[in-house]
């Protein structure tokens, strides 16, 4: 069997490179995508704890409940992400940070 | 679902489900006679804060713990409803000059206040965690809800960008905050800090992800950045409700995690609180001075007034202080959403269609043509600069004497300062109000006017009898401690 620490190490890793890609890329869409990367991050180490409190039945219960929720947020998140998305598209015929320029100051 | 159950989440139910409903009604509703749905809204509005005041000085705990209500939640809930009232007074007339008159506004705002509401009774991270999003969802489309206007998706997209970013580090450090303590539930978390066998550190550091999240939330120094932009392009109604309603949300969800669950590491985190307090005054309060667009500038001042709000948590684990303390930020806060609406409102007055009459100089002959409306804009500046006779000068006072009982003199002193630096830009409006030449033009709304009178009525004549508030702040921090 796989040791725990290693799911571990991987959720951090994914988390990272995540946080990481949100302010490195400048594609709305791949920022978006890192962002959906840092919440499966955070699953991932839940049900990993989960696994690693395992004697405690709760405890169990309580981290894979709490993916679930993570997962219908983000679809809630995706339907409104993906409809900004594409309203910018509509308007500039590109999703590039960059030309979000309208606010400064 | 017991009775209890039922009790604790009333208020919350009977919003929804108003939510719901209208959303129903909107739908079968004849175009062109949309302007009565954002009367029904504030029936709903109405109806839930009746139900909240009825509930004074009841407390119950729900759903295993989950959900609470007590003294502190009842006053925010009371804080959130009156926001929501207010915001759909502000926003009926603007939704319609800028022709953006939709009912589902009403419908998306009646949600993120029961998002609000959820957010300062929620006693296990998950509810928080859900909270959250019902409110922030929302608030994403409301913040684009100006389709037609460029600024206002932009708004829309850096605000959602970057209010996931938020999430995603609050539900990474959830997640090791349960893998510290195999709970999600305060009491259960509380109870395992105490065990030898607990990973302080995991804790710890999840409490850290937590903190940045929500500091992205209410707009703390070093994670600020998206505020101006957001402030400025989203619709001024939304603004407003943002600025007011959101910001005291976030705060209610840190209070609520860190004075229960870590006031243990009071000492680790008294230190980072205390410099995110005087980074957020300081950059906020000078950047603000830079400004010539009005919803910037408001943008700026409102990082600021977080960095004062911010300043009543540092305290935390002082028991001897900590409950006159965020008593002390709780005042603050009403005192900053109510004058901050108002001078949103006043914003509002003068916005014309295609964002016109957004520059600190259309303020130009205010004071001449229009005496009574520069008049609550003086009001509301002097709040927030904290001037008397205002809310806002009874907010800084019970906040420095807080700060100043906890021994934190050097933060006292950035406080003072800085309210000093702020002076300038907030009395710079004044003076164009009342000393530049200039030719105004505001919009006919009197529903608008209404609620900024009432707002000056409130930053004023609570400013006389301050006692009341500050109890009513105190008994209900006194719950939760």
């Amino acid at each position: 069997m796989i040791p725990v620490n290693y799911y571990l190490t991987l959720s951090v890793v994914l988390f990272s490179m995540g946080a990481l890609g949100v302010l490195i890329r400048r594609n709305s869409l791949v920022v978006f995508m890192s962002i959906e990367l840092m919440l499966n991050a955070g699953n991932l180490a839940f049900v990993t704890f989960a696994k690693m409190h395992a004697a405690n039945l709760a405890a169990v219960h309580n981290g894979q409940i709490f993916v679930f929720f993570v997962m219908t947020v983000a679809a809630a998140e995706v339907a409104v992400g993906l409809a900004l998305i594409v309203l910018i598209f509509r308007k500039k015929q590109s999703i590039d940070l960059d030309q979000l320029t309208h606010l400064k100051g | 679902m017991t009775q209890i159950d039922f009790y604790t989440i009333m208020p919350i139910s009977v919003l929804v489900l108003c939510a719901s409903l209208l959303l129903l009604l909107e739908a079968f509703y004849p175009k062109g006679k949309q302007k009565q749905i954002a009367f029904f809204a504030a029936f709903g509005f109405a109806l839930t804060l009746g139900l909240s005041i009825s509930q004074l000085g009841n407390s119950y705990s729900g759903f295993g713990g989950m959900v609470v209500l007590d003294g502190f939640s009842n006053f925010l809930n009371i804080l959130f409803l009156i926001t929501g009232l207010l915001g759909v007074a502000l926003a009926s007339g603007y939704l319609q000059r800028m022709n953006i008159n939709k009912g589902e506004y009403y419908v998306l705002m009646m949600f993120s206040v029961a998002g609000m509401m959820l957010m300062s009774q929620a006693t296990d991270l998950i509810i928080t965690f859900l909270a959250l999003e019902l409110l922030s969802i929302p608030l994403y489309v409301l913040a684009a809800f100006a389709l037609n206007r460029t600024e206002s998706e932009e708004a829309g997209i850096k605000y959602f960008l970057l209010g996931s970013y938020a999430t995603g580090f609050i539900v990474f450090g959830i997640a090791l905050i349960f893998g510290a303590t195999a709970t999600t539930s305060f009491a259960g978390i509380v109870a395992a800090i105490a065990q030898p066998a607990t990973n302080l550190t995991l804790l710890l550091v999840g409490g850290g992800l937590v903190l940045v999240g929500f500091g992205f939330k209410v707009a703390t120094v070093p994670f600020h950045m998206w505020t101006p932009d957001v402030y400025q392009g989203a619709p001024t109604s939304v603004t407003a409700f943002m600025a007011a309603g959101a910001k005291a949300a976030g705060f209610s969800a840190l209070l609520r995690i860190f004075a229960t669950l870590f006031p243990s590491f009071a000492a680790d985190l008294m230190p980072i609180l205390a410099v995110l307090s005087a980074l957020t005054m300081i950059v906020g309060n000078i950047t603000a001075i830079a400004q010539t667009d009005i919803k910037r500038m408001l943008g700026y001042s409102s990082i600021a007034q977080a960095g004062y709000i911010l300043m009543a948590f540092v305290p935390f684990g002082d028991p001897a202080i900590r409950a006159t303390a965020v008593a002390a930020g709780l005042f603050y806060l009403v005192a900053y959403t109510i004058t901050s609406f108002g001078s949103w409102g006043v914003v509002i007055g003068l916005e014309r269609e295609e964002g016109k009459g957004l520059d600190i100089n259309d303020y130009a002959g205010l004071g001449k043509k229009y005496p009574w409306l520069a008049l609550a804009m003086t009001v509301f500046m002097f709040s927030l600069a904290g001037l008397p006779p205002t809310l806002g000068l009874v907010g800084k006072f019970y906040l420095f004497r807080a700060i100043m009982e906890g021994k934190l003199y050097w933060l006292a002193l950035i406080g003072v300062i800085t309210s000093l630096i702020s002076a300038y830009y907030y009395l710079r409006v004044i003076v164009i109000m009342y000393f530049k030449n200039g030719d105004p033009i505001i919009n006919k709304d009197n529903l608008l006017y209404m609620s900024i009178a009432l707002c000056v009525v409130i930053t004023v004549v609570l400013s006389f009898m301050p006692s009341f508030l500050f109890s009513w702040a105190s008994n209900a921090m006194l719950t939760m401690f």
